[in-house]
Order: structure tokens, then sequence, then C-alpha cells
């Protein structure tokens, strides 16, 4: 076997992932739905479970041993964090249940208050649903209205287009770091500069990003980034939503709760500082140091090895698509993350899926919650197979010959 | 493990390539939409009801294999029959599929092709669309229908 980074030690790797010795229907597991959920290596499993089994308690909150020994665990994983996204104080890295919930409280609390009727709130038209709906939320509730930069055939942004959207009425300007449907890595420094110089603050959704790039929020100096754990090898229910400490202290809290708080009074409630005001209720403190140690665990491979190997993986699996008749790549843009969603002439995504998990090979077929994209592309849905850094070129050797399978099966 | 071929019989493939009463009923006097939003198939309903007895049937839309094939049958199992005997086979096809339970001996062999669909848990919204919107159709019910 010839990996294509000679830094990544695939079999090494590999054998830190205990779910990757399955077999699914007799057949080895080849799994090609990263961008979905990743999986978890081991040490990520063995840290929650620890958790559990030998300190388990509640934080900030006990006096006792374990409470402590629970509460630096917890903290610690947030400097974790805040050390991956570069942000400046670990104050503005909170803990959330993912990218999802992120998105909502940016909504809520920073957005809400601030718009008024004929404002404006910038989207892509590549962007998931949950960066869509929670600003449509927003938009019924203040009377602003949403504007949708859009994309051409490569699935790319329109750069000029976008230009010409921001205006002075724009007042946020919320986008997908990496599109989970498509691929394409979108410019963000740029769209970020080009918003801002118009006033608008900017967030950016990174669920896709954060296992393939390297993410520098000063460096972007975006307003927000939120990201979710479990696609980062972490676990489920984890996220983190950065944002910067001056909008943070301005904004009201999200959730009201225990947790949050300073002080309580029938009469009046005064506010935790940050993190704590956006974290009511006992946190998912488990996924929290899941968290950290699934982040811990890639930056000890190197994301820029990771980036590597899964670029040579996109490479060799876009060249092979080539020769497939009847196959055709939803996302072609020149600038693209280690996602392939394509169609088959004549077959439809969900009897592609079926005959592929009937192979082993676990894909993601149907809109990937991106239906705006599927109309753009004029597909009801697509088939996507998305590469992490322990898939193989065989296993793409093995996806090609369950496609080949099913154009035998469908006579095409 | 069942078989693919268990799932994507030769009947299944012939009514995918060539659906019986595809397209619009220009006479139609019930209608009804059905809406898989786990995959975004659409499926439109067209009925000629006359007298309690569905005089014509026609549908329209895109979808996978299974769904294109369900519908087509649906529409040439349902020609001539009374709404009552309708109603009928939509709850014997419900059954069938998703309780994997027998199908009573009436019950016609055409349709049978689609049992092996409930060995595919994921599927089994693909082969009941068509029916479910149906069921709307024959309510009058002109709510968009949902498999969710």
């Amino acid at each position: 076997m010839t990996a294509p980074n000679q830094l990544l030690d695939l079999a090494r790797v590999r054998a830190d992932f205990p779910i990757l010795r399955q077999q699914v229907h007799g057949k080895p597991l080849v799994y090609l739905d990263n961008a979905a959920t990743s999986q978890k290596p081991k040490s990520v499993i063995d840290a929650e479970a620890r958790y559990y089994a030998e300190y388990n308690s509640n934080v900030h909150r006990g006096l006792h041993a374990l409470s402590q020994q629970a509460t630096d665990a917890f903290e610690a994983a947030r400097e974790t964090v805040r050390r991956f996204l570069n942000a400046a104080k670990s104050a503005e890295t909170l803990f959330v249940r993912g990218t999802t919930e992120a998105i909502n409280l940016v909504a809520q609390s920073y957005a809400r208050p601030r718009l008024k009727p004929g404002d404006e709130i910038l989207v892509s038209q590549m962007e998931h649903h949950s960066n869509i709906v929670p600003w449509q939320l927003v938009c019924e509730q203040t009377g602003a209205l949403l504007k949708v930069a859009p994309i051409n055939d490569a699935g790319e942004l329109q750069l000029d287009a976008f230009e010409r959207l921001l205006n002075e009425r724009t007042r946020l300007v919320a986008l997908t770091h990496v599109s989970n449907a498509l691929g394409t890595i979108n410019p963000i420094k740029r769209l970020i500069d080009l918003a801002h110089a118009r006033g608008a603050a900017v967030l950016v959704d990174g669920a896709q990003a954060v296992p393939h790039i390297v993410v520098d929020v000063q460096a972007l100096d975006c307003d927000f980034y939120a990201f979710s754990g479990h696609k980062l090898y972490g676990p489920t229910g984890i996220g983190a939503l950065y944002g910067k400490e001056k909008l943070l202290n301005a904004m009201p809290p999200y959730h009201g709760g225990g947790e949050m708080i300073r002080e309580v009074t029938f009469e009046k409630t005064t506010y935790a500082g940050l993190p704590q005001k956006f974290e009511a209720g006992t946190p998912n403190i488990a996924g929290a140091i899941g968290l950290a140690t699934a982040i811990e665990y890639i930056l000890g491979i190197g994301l820029d090895v990771i980036a590597a190997h899964e670029h040579a993986l996109l490479e060799y699996a876009t060249a092979v698509s080539k020769d497939v008749p009847g196959m055709r790549l939803i996302g072609t843009a020149r600038e693209k993350a280690s996602i392939l969603s394509f169609a088959l002439d004549g077959i439809h995504p969900h009897d592609i899926g079926t005959i592929l998990d009937h192979e082993g090979v676990a894909i993601r077929t149907g809109h990937h919650c991106a239906m705006p994209i599927m109309t753009r592309f004029q597909v009801p849905a697509t088939a996507r197979a998305s590469f992490a850094f322990y898939n193989t070129r065989e296993e793409i050797d093995a996806l090609y010959r369950a496609i080949r399978k099913v154009k035998e099966i469908f006579g095409v | 493990m069942t078989d693919l071929r268990e799932l994507y019989q030769e009947v299944i493939f012939d009514h995918n390539r060539h659906p019986r009463n595809a397209g619009p009923l220009p006479d139609a006097n019930r209608s009804a939409e059905g809406f898989n939003p786990l995959c975004g198939d659409r499926l439109k309903l067209y009925l000629k009801v006359e007298d309690g007895i569905i005089k014509d049937i026609r549908f329209e839309g895109a979808g996978c294999a299974i769904s294109t094939a369900s519908a087509s049958l649906m529409t040439e199992s349902l020609k001539g029959k009374t709404e009552a005997q309708a109603e009928t086979l939509f709850k014997e096809f419900h059954t069938l599929l998703t309780e994997k339970a027998h199908a009573p001996a009436s019950f016609p062999d055409k349709l049978r092709v689609l049992q092996n669909v409930r060995e595919f848990p994921a599927r089994v919204k693909c082969a009941t669309l068509c029916w479910h919107t149906l069921y709307a159709a024959l309510a009058n019910n002109s709510q968009p229908v949902s498999t969710e």
C-alpha cells in the first residue's frame, strides 16, 4: 500500500479507530460518510469512559475533589479549543451542542436584538439548512430580509454578486467555510474583509472546515466561528462557538438557568461573566473532554499531513470518475475539501446507496440538508462520498467497484 | 442477508424504465401530492373517480427505482377498483411492508414483487409514498402528504 503522503502511517492511524475493523453485510467496512460524522479514535472513546468511571462530577460548583478534577478537565478542554482556533482568550470559546446550536445562539442573542425591519442578513446559496433556517426565524421575528449570494456551475461563490449584495443595510453575513454538499472551500478571509468593509459582522460555519483546514480566528478576524465535535473525530452533542469578547459581552444570554448567573432574586438576576453566561445548565462534560482529546489526536498527526492525504484521495477519486460513463460530479470547485458528490445517469442516488451498502461501502445519499443546492443543480438528490485521513486508495477502488456493480445491476 | 436481486427484481426494473400510467390526467377529479423529506422525492397522483370506481389513475414525479416502480404497479392494480377496495389494498400493502405480515390470498401477485423491500428498512418509505398519496387523494386531502 503506497500512502500518498509518506508522513502518514495509514496502518497505524487505522488501528486507532476500532470501528474500522467492522464487517458490514459480510464485507469490510469502507466508511466514506465522514462529512456526515467521522469515526472516533480509541483515545476519545477512552477519555469519555475514564471521566465517567473515575471522576464523574458536576463542574463549577462542588468543593469536593471529584468536582475539582472534573472542573479542571472541562476548563482544560476549553483551553484546548481556544488553542485549536487560536482565539485570544478561552472566555471567547463557548461550549455548545454543535454548530446548529452555535448558529441559533448568534441568531437569537446577537442578531435578534439588533435587527430592524429592512435590515439584511446575507448568506450564500451553498449553505446547510442550519445556516439558513435560524436566520429565517430571525427575519420573521424582526422584519429583516434574507439575501442569498449565488454560486456558479462549479459550486463556487460568485464573488462579484456577493460584493454587489453587500450594502449599508447588511448587518450580518453568515457563510460556510467549506460546503458539506459540494466540498467547495470558500475564500473566507477575503469574504470576511469585504463584509467588514461594509460594516457587517460575519459568522463562519466551520463544521466541514475544521477537520481539514487550520483555522486561526484572529487572523481571519471573523466575529463568530462555529463547529461541531462529531465531524472532528470527537463525540456527538458537543461543539464550540468562538465569538469576539466585545460582542459576547454585549449580548444577552441565550438560555437562562443554573451556572449562567451571578446572583438571583425574584426581583432581579445578574448574569455570570464569559463564558458561563452562555452555558446555562450542566454542560456536556464528557463531550468537552472527548472533543479536546480528539483535537489533541488530530494535532498529533498534523492538519497539514491530514489535508495532504485527503487531497490526494480526492484527486485520485476525481480522476477515476472520468472513466465511469454516466458519472457526473456535483461540485467541481478549484478549491475543494475531500467531498465527492455525484450523480449517475438514469440511477437515483437512493438506489446507489442501497447497492453500495451491500458492498460494505457507506456513503450519504439525499439532499445533505442543503435543498437549495439540489434545486440549483436540478437534481433531486446526490450520492456523496467524503474522505477522512484514515481512508485509503484501496477503499476508493472499492467504491468504484461498487459503483460499477450498481451500473451492472441497472444495466446502464 | 437478503440478496440485492430480491429487492431489484426484473419486474421492478421494467416498471422503473417504462413506468405505466405516467403523466398528467386532465380530467382528474381527485389528486394529491406526496413528499418524502428524507430524500426529496415528490409524487403527484391524479384520479378520475366515478360512482365510487377508479376509472383512471396517473402519476407524475421523479424518484428512485423502488418508488417509481411502486407507483407504476399501484396505478396498474387500481384501475377499475372501487374506493373501498383501494383502501383495503393500501392497508394490506402497508401491513405487508411494515409489519412483515402475510398478505391475504386475494392480494395481487404483481404487488408482491415489492414485499422484499421490507428487508431494507431505509427503503420502505420509497415503496409506500405513492400509497400514502393515494390515501390522501381518496380522502380528498389537499395538503401534501409526507412520509415523515
